[in-house]
């Protein structure tokens, strides 16, 4: 069966994105210093521990983020010469290795792990119609008797998840100490030193937070297949899919907006620290005015005023996914045109500085030409503010993306995001049975993913900014091991 | 004193002109004054009538930057961009294009009063809050109570907002049942639709301020009078309280100040969560309802109050630190 590849704007950004980090980590290679500022990044065990979260983050919007269309069988009796048609829907390879979970779909809400549903109606037994709880379509539904399998069904399942999780587990952990293996004098010398923490990077925290997801991916992966692991929402989806789907969609606003506010903030930044004069008022106002508005706001009229467009140009997209995701494209760029004053004050900040060191002014004496100072004596120094910036503004999207899509002006209510969950789990939360699922889903899932890039942003910046390590809370101990409370800071 | 103020003023008239020029740019270049007639009047079937209608009743039946039919001056003055910046500038809000056509100016005062009742303890309450968890941290810094203080921070910065409100409203007021889900009312009776948005709100905000000042204090014991004083004999905690938060208070204030708009502001989400009518929910209705003459007055105030909190902030630090001189 054919099929046609769909590149929405999304995707492409974030393929560029992609190859950016490429060139960046080549980059990173050939730089000492860069690299050793990583290699400090790397030391962080929480840093290194979020890391892997969010390479585990990546990879799911990575799948999501290869869009098709699948070509629909011929009519039968159609020449050769017909045209192929293609399928009005787009999936991602995500919803194909999903593809189960998308077609489980039930009438409505089911909690998680059911096979009943929530509400009684009316069904016909042997004959005679009683009110009672309905079985779930796909919930449950190889249990022949579930009242006195369903328990020992799930046991199992868990059981046989736990160990599926183990094994992958343990077949990494000697993979990690086959590849060391030389540095520790053997395999199980490797596997020894990393239990007692002794490794050069810390791995007992990678390879702690690495049984977790196994043991926890594990249970899911054998569940999902027959239960609604978070239950379904109103229109019966598969709570576990919507969440997994929502991970893209956080993805794309956290890195595509901040990507976003670079080039107007790096190159404003730089311009008004370097001419200054009525280059660097002109820029200072401009950056007044747009934060004197207030954020959510200037947002709101934005995104209000792309509605207004999307409406009236229907000819810019073939499917609704096209339109959704053009939508969330240009919310991006909003939040990207709206956001670069921080940066950019900061850019200018540290330009100020450097335009006065001795290089720089060895450079001038020497008649290189503003662009070229610009760009190869001041740009690689400012970098370091940017990367912070940047990996600091990602977790703060997320959550906007939450307040925003509440408002009413962030993701299109079509495409499935944490923002959009949120919204109809607190409606929801005022039902009796109260339906916590959709709730909690978004709560485990956001929060997981924040705190991970949270925790490798501080990583970052500690890397970087070298002041910054100081905050590190750190527990001073005694030879005894009790912690101790120096007088003064060291 | 009067230099800077005079100078500020002559600024922040800039500014304004260019936030009322920058919103006016944003709504016109995308939908012409017929489309919003269309979008208000709402339906199906809309006669050219009724959009000339529409607009001559909100003053909308002009060009919109140029006017070609007048004579001399006149072909300025005669466009909605001048009549609408003029009015704005002079503070007159006018009336709102959605059907009912409410005053903007009165129903502002009205509200402010309203969100203020919540966002005046909010600020106050939390400057003190996280400065003191953050003086705590710092009280005990590199022991087990400040690392699992950070830790605490950390995950509690990483919730949403919208998380600890529907946990809050769910477990006090659904469960327990201790005060209403929301709704307002004046007097008194408000306390008891206030307290739960301002300790939600508190607790929202805690991880990520205190974990902030506790930077700041950080920074300032490193320098060099802390060790003097410390070698004088002075008390530990004498010296977080007389010195360190004496001078670390100048980068708290600047952060805490950039809430000042917002305390008039009023926020958004818990005005709209909790039912209190503020203008934070009256934004969120102007924003639903496509309402594009409230969302550009609140543009233009939120502007106003921005500047006005940094001259307010600027002010403060003259109080904070003598030695800082306002010219």
């Amino acid at each position: 069966m054919g099929f046609k590849f769909v590149f929405l704007w999304t995707d492409v950004a974030l393929y560029a994105l992609f190859v950016a980090l490429v060139i960046y980590v080549w980059r990173v290679i050939q730089q000492p210093a860069l690299q050793a500022n990583w290699k400090k990044v790397l030391h962080d065990p929480a840093a290194l521990s979020a890391g892997l979260l969010l390479l585990i983050f990546t990879s799911i919007t990575a799948l999501d983020s290869v869009h098709f269309r699948s070509a629909l069988k011929p009519t039968a009796g159609a020449s050769a010469t017909t045209p192929i048609y293609y399928d009005t829907r787009t999936e991602s390879l995500l919803d194909r290795v999903l593809a189960r979970q998308m077609a489980m779909r039930e009438i409505t809400y089911s909690a998680p792990m059911a096979y009943l549903g929530i509400t009684k109606e009316s069904l016909e037994v042997d004959g005679k119609t009683v009110r009672d709880y309905p079985r779930l379509k796909f919930g449950g539904a190889h249990l022949a008797s579930p009242e006195r399998e369903w328990s020992g069904d799930v046991i199992r399942r868990v059981v046989t998840g736990l160990i599926g999780g183990v094994a992958v587990f343990v077949v990494v952990l000697l993979f990690v100490g086959f590849t060391i293996r030389h540095a520790h004098g053997g395999v199980v010398n490797a596997l020894r030193d990393i239990a007692a923490d002794r490794t050069h990077y810390p791995l007992r925290a990678m390879a702690g937070t690495l049984m977790v997801v196994c043991l926890v991916g594990g249970v899911v992966a054998a569940l999902m297949n027959h239960y609604h692991v978070f239950g379904t929402d109103r229109t019966g989806n598969d709570v576990l899919y919507l969440s997994l789907k929502s991970v893209r969609t956080a993805f794309v606003i956290g890195a595509l907006s901040t990507l976003a506010t670079l080039p107007l903030a790096v190159a404003l930044g730089i311009l008004a620290g370097y001419f200054r004069g009525w280059v660097d008022e002109v820029i200072q106002y401009l950056y007044t005015t747009l934060t004197s508005v207030p954020n959510v706001l200037l947002i709101a009229a934005c995104v209000l005023m792309v509605q207004v467009f999307l409406d009236q140009h229907p000819e810019m997209f073939e499917t609704g996914v096209e339109r959704s995701d053009l939508k969330i494209f240009l919310l991006c760029m909003i939040l990207g045109l709206t956001g670069w004053a921080t940066l950019c004050r900061l850019v200018r900040g540290e330009t100020l500085k450097l335009r006065e060191l001795d290089y720089v002014q060895a450079a001038t004496a020497f008649g290189v030409s503003h662009t070229r100072i610009m760009a190869r004596h001041i740009l690689p120094n400012v970098m370091h503010l940017v990367l912070i910036t940047t990996v600091l503004g990602f977790s703060d999207l997320i959550l906007y993306e939450a307040v925003l899509t509440y408002v009413g002006v962030g993701v299109d209510p079509s495409m499935s995001s944490f923002g959009g969950m949120i919204n109809l789990a607190r409606s929801e939360m005022s039902r009796e049975p109260t339906v916590w699922w959709l709730f909690a889903a978004a709560f485990i899932f956001m929060v997981t993913l924040v705190l991970a890039a949270n925790l490798f942003a501080d990583g970052v910046r500690d890397a970087f900014d070298p002041r910054s390590r100081n905050f590190r809370p750190r527990v001073i101990t005694t030879l005894s091991g009790r912690a101790v409370k120096p007088v003064a800071n060291p | 004193m009067i230099t800077y103020l005079s100078r500020r003023l002559g600024y922040a008239l800039l500014i304004l002109i260019g936030v009322n020029l920058f919103t006016f740019f944003l709504f016109f270049s995308v939908n012409t004054p017929d489309d919003m007639a269309r979008l208000n009047i709402g339906g199906k079937r809309i006669t050219q009538e009724q959009i000339g209608k529409w607009k001559a009743e909100r003053g909308y039946d002009k060009p919109l930057y140029w006017n070609d039919k007048e004579e001399g001056s006149a072909k300025l003055t005669r466009t909605i961009v001048w009549e609408r910046s003029v009015s704005l500038l002079a503070l007159d809000f006018g009336r709102s294009d959605a059907r009912n056509a409410v005053n903007i100016g009165h129903e502002i005062k009205v509200r402010m009063g309203v969100s203020l009742q919540l966002a005046v303890p909010v600020f106050i309450l939390q400057l003190i809050a996280s400065t003191s968890f953050a003086l705590m941290l710092v009280f005990f810094r590199h022991s087990r109570i400040d690392f699992w203080g950070v830790v605490l921070c950390v995950l509690m910065l990483s919730i949403s907002s919208l998380f600890y409100i529907i946990v809050g409203q769910f477990l006090f007021a659904r469960v327990l049942r201790l005060v209403p889900i929301s709704g307002y009312s004046g007097g008194l009776d408000a306390v008891k639709f206030l307290i739960m948005p301002v300790l939600l709100s508190l607790l929202a905000r805690l991880g990520g301020e205190a974990r902030l000042y506790r930077a700041m204090l950080l920074e300032e014991i490193g320098k060099d009078y802390v060790r003097t004083a410390r070698a004088k004999g002075v008390a530990e905690h004498w010296v977080l309280f007389r010195h360190v938060l004496r001078n670390a208070l100048i980068p708290i204030i600047t952060s805490a100040g950039s809430y000042l708009p917002y305390v008039f502001m009023g926020s958004l989400v818990f005005e709209s969560f909790f039912g209190i009518p503020g203008l934070g929910a009256f934004v969120i209705e102007a924003i639903t309802g496509q309402d594009f003459a409230i969302v550009r007055s609140m543009v233009f105030l939120g502007a106003i109050l921005y500047i006005a909190s940094n001259v307010l902030i600027d002010l403060i630090y003259t109080w904070v630190d003598p030695r800082v001189r306002l010219v």
